[in-house]
């Protein structure tokens, strides 16, 4: 496939049936409606199924009983509605079923509730946030890929601008790798076989397996699932001019676009600042972070929230200074068009963190 | 007693009764009874079969601790013949 | 003087095995309900009308949360294990990607009438293919007998020590009767396991649910009033009359519904 000049929200799911998710279920909410009418005009011709489901909580109900079936099934929402899907994201981890989730955000308030997750228990999931379409029609692929191998829930992290940005991107398949065949998928076929087989969260084998496994003796597993991803798993990250920066900005998302940007502009203009990008939120890229601000000295986070992602880049730097630049930013709409979301302002912000760090220093 | 035919017979897992006794009015010929004073291992009262059984099997489908095994003789089988008058 | 027949071993005699004690879809080890649980009965039912049609290596079963659940390992039938209500959702979202499969679930009425009453409807109005099976005891058995959306006036629970009152504790929901008149419903009934008769009425019904399932009709479901007299608060020996006498007086037993074709 060659590149088209495509929107969003539509490249997302046109990306999403390339890497062949048959199975999608969703609600309609601002921003994500245009990626469920995507997934409704592509799926049934691709030979899938899209349902409107009647609320968030049974979109996630039934892309779980697809996904169970052994098809590569997905449900998305927005943060508001992705509230309500928690309860089944943590059971999900822990019935070991791979299902891509899509949060197209408004702003970047839902920082917490992707990485820590609002639900309950010791879970995490896989978080991708893309910084721009063509990164985004890639890494909503990778989703599939990944929740397939760890057999957990892989959140993907858009935003409003990205549904909705116009760009020339390629939604081909990408080829990640062959993966084992689902042989823990349900179809019935081993029923009354001695063996068969079951996908639950609570009780995960049956009365005869060799081992049986109780609902305790499983829970106790749980940290195992999480650290089992984050050996497997090499965080994703981005950076530029970290070299020789007195400043490291840390942004995530559409907004670290802009950021990216304005430290290329500074830097023409002499100033030592670099950007730092994670890609992947969970797991947070903490060493590399580690590695590329040692020797700065200021660590600025920008991001569109009362600060959250800042939680982790102190986490991972310890002793070392961590200070918010960015904050809450919304239209009237409160849909997320972040009127402080432009090269000027952002400029304006890194450059009085600088002159904050560095005083005398060329701002 | 001795005239009693009996169409089938059970085998009753009796260390598994948890004494509710659906058994007894779910049986159709009335053949069913509780001890009054054996109790299984678990503490309960169980059920004792008389002649008489019509392999209904009833008291298997309404079970909830499925302590029956039911059984339809090819041929009916005279009460004399079965087991001892307690 | 009564005469006993040995029961410890098989007959002597020429015999053929009507049933063995349990069926073999259904795992040894004891599942620790209560004594006088009516829904092991209704378990039993299930999985031999699915046996008996010739279902079993096509069937999956999707568990809601409840007593029930003690048979989600405990079955020799696939089982997608669901969270308190949605049942309904997974077994539709299973059902999509294997149409020719048979899938049922299994749900107390707190699960699918309290926290589950969307998910069923909009199956149900869907028309998914897709067969739900209630066990209606009235109460909530697992966290030890409190009120429920079918909870009968003047039934006693936990926090209606008193006696449900419609004052105080609203009215109870019939979920047949609610899912009947939907355009995609293909076929209703409630039975129960309180007594022979009603086990063999109870395993008709389900036949013919199962039936519509197979015949791609629309959605199929059979509530199943179960017994609880440890929810009920009562002697196990009271409980088959106390089923028939508060329970289906309220939730009246028999076919609701059987349409031939789901109508739309």
């Amino acid at each position: 496939m060659s590149a088209e000049l495509l929107e969003g929200s539509e490249a997302i799911a046109r990306a999403m049936v390339s890497a062949g998710c048959r199975f999608f279920a969703g609600y309609p909410m601002t921003p994500f409606t245009e990626v469920l009418e995507g997934m409704a005009k592509l799926l049934p011709d691709a030979g899938g199924d899209c349902v409107n489901a009647e609320s968030e909580l049974e979109a996630i109900g039934m892309a779980w009983g697809a996904a169970a079936a052994g098809a590569r099934a997905a449900t998305g929402s927005v943060g508001q509605g992705l509230s309500l899907m928690q309860e089944s994201i943590a059971e999900l981890c822990l019935a070991r079923v791979p299902m891509v989730v899509l949060n197209m955000a408004r702003g970047q308030g839902d920082y917490y509730q992707a990485t820590r997750g609002g639900g309950h228990g010791d879970y995490r999931t896989i978080v991708l946030a893309p910084v721009d379409l063509t990164e985004a029609v890639r890494l909503v692929q990778l989703a599939f890929h990944l929740a397939d191998k760890f057999r957990n829930p892989v959140m993907f992290m858009g935003d409003y601008y990205l549904a909705h940005v116009f760009e020339a991107v390629d939604t081909g398949a990408v080829d990640f790798g062959t993966l084992p065949r689902k042989d823990w998928a349900l179809d019935g076929s081993s029923s009354g076989t001695g063996n068969a087989r079951i996908v639950s969260s609570i009780m995960p084998t049956k009365r005869n397996a060799p081992v049986y496994v109780d609902y305790g003796t499983y829970l106790e597993t749980s940290g195992e699932q999480v650290a089992a991803i984050e050996r497997q798993m090499e965080p994703m990250y981005e950076q530029g001019g970290c070299e020789d920066a007195d400043c490291v900005i840390v942004a995530y998302g559409t907004p670290a676009r802009i950021v990216r940007y304005v430290v290329g502009q500074l830097r023409r203009e002499g100033l030592r600042v670099g950007f730092f990008r994670p890609v992947t939120l969970w797991p947070f890229p903490s060493a590399q972070l580690v590695a590329v601000t040692r020797a700065a000295r200021g660590i600025g986070v920008y991001e569109l929230n009362a600060g959250q992602m800042i939680d982790d880049v102190r986490l991972a730097v310890r002793d070392r200074n961590a200070t918010s630049i960015g904050g809450v930013s919304f239209d009237s709409s409160g849909f997320g068009i972040a009127p402080e979301l432009t090269a000027r302002k952002v400029a304006a912000r890194i450059r009085a963190f600088m002159a904050e760090i560095c005083p005398g220093d060329p701002a | 007693m001795s005239g009693t035919v009996s169409r089938g017979t059970l085998v009753i897992d009796i260390d598994r009764c948890k004494g509710c006794e659906l058994c007894i009015d779910a049986c159709r010929p009335n053949v069913l009874s509780m001890t009054t004073d054996k109790r299984n291992a678990l503490g309960y009262l169980y059920p004792v079969l008389e002649p008489g059984c019509v392999a209904c099997h009833a008291c298997a489908l309404i079970c909830p601790d499925f302590v029956f095994q039911v059984w339809r003789y090819a041929q009916p089988v005279a009460a004399g013949s079965q087991g001892e008058a307690i | 003087m009564k005469c006993f027949i040995p029961t410890d071993a098989p007959p002597v005699e020429p015999a053929t095995l009507v049933d063995d004690f349990a069926p073999p879809l259904i795992l040894p080890g004891a599942h620790k309900l209560c004594a006088g649980c009516g829904e092991p009965a209704a378990m039993r039912a299930v999985v031999e009308m699915i046996a008996e049609m010739g279902f079993t290596n096509r069937t999956v079963g999707v568990f809601g949360i409840g007593c029930y659940t003690a048979f989600s390992p405990g079955l020799d039938v696939e089982v997608m294990q669901a969270l308190h209500g949605r049942a309904p959702s997974l077994a539709t979202g299973l059902k999509r990607i294997h149409p020719n499969s048979i899938v049922f679930t299994m749900q107390g009425d707190g699960d699918m009438v309290n926290e589950g009453l969307q998910e069923v409807i909009h199956t149900a109005a869907r028309g998914e293919n897709v067969t739900c099976i209630m066990l209606n005891n009235g109460v909530f058995g697992e966290t030890g007998g409190h009120m429920t959306a079918t909870t009968v006036l003047g039934q006693r629970t936990k926090n209606s020590l008193e006696g449900r009152d419609a004052k105080k504790h609203g009215f109870p929901i019939k979920m047949a009767e609610m899912l009947a008149p939907l355009d995609g419903v293909a076929y209703v009934a409630r039975g129960a396991t309180n007594n022979a008769r009603n086990v063999f009425r109870t395993r008709r019904m389900l036949r013919s649910a199962l039936a519509a399932q197979d015949q791609k009709r629309g959605f199929s479901f059979v509530e199943i009033l179960t017994m609880c007299p440890t929810g009920w608060f009562i002697e196990t020996g009271e409980a088959p009359g106390y089923l028939q006498d508060k329970m289906a007086a309220f939730h009246k037993m028999g076919v609701i519904k059987d349409a031939a074709v789901a109508s739309g």
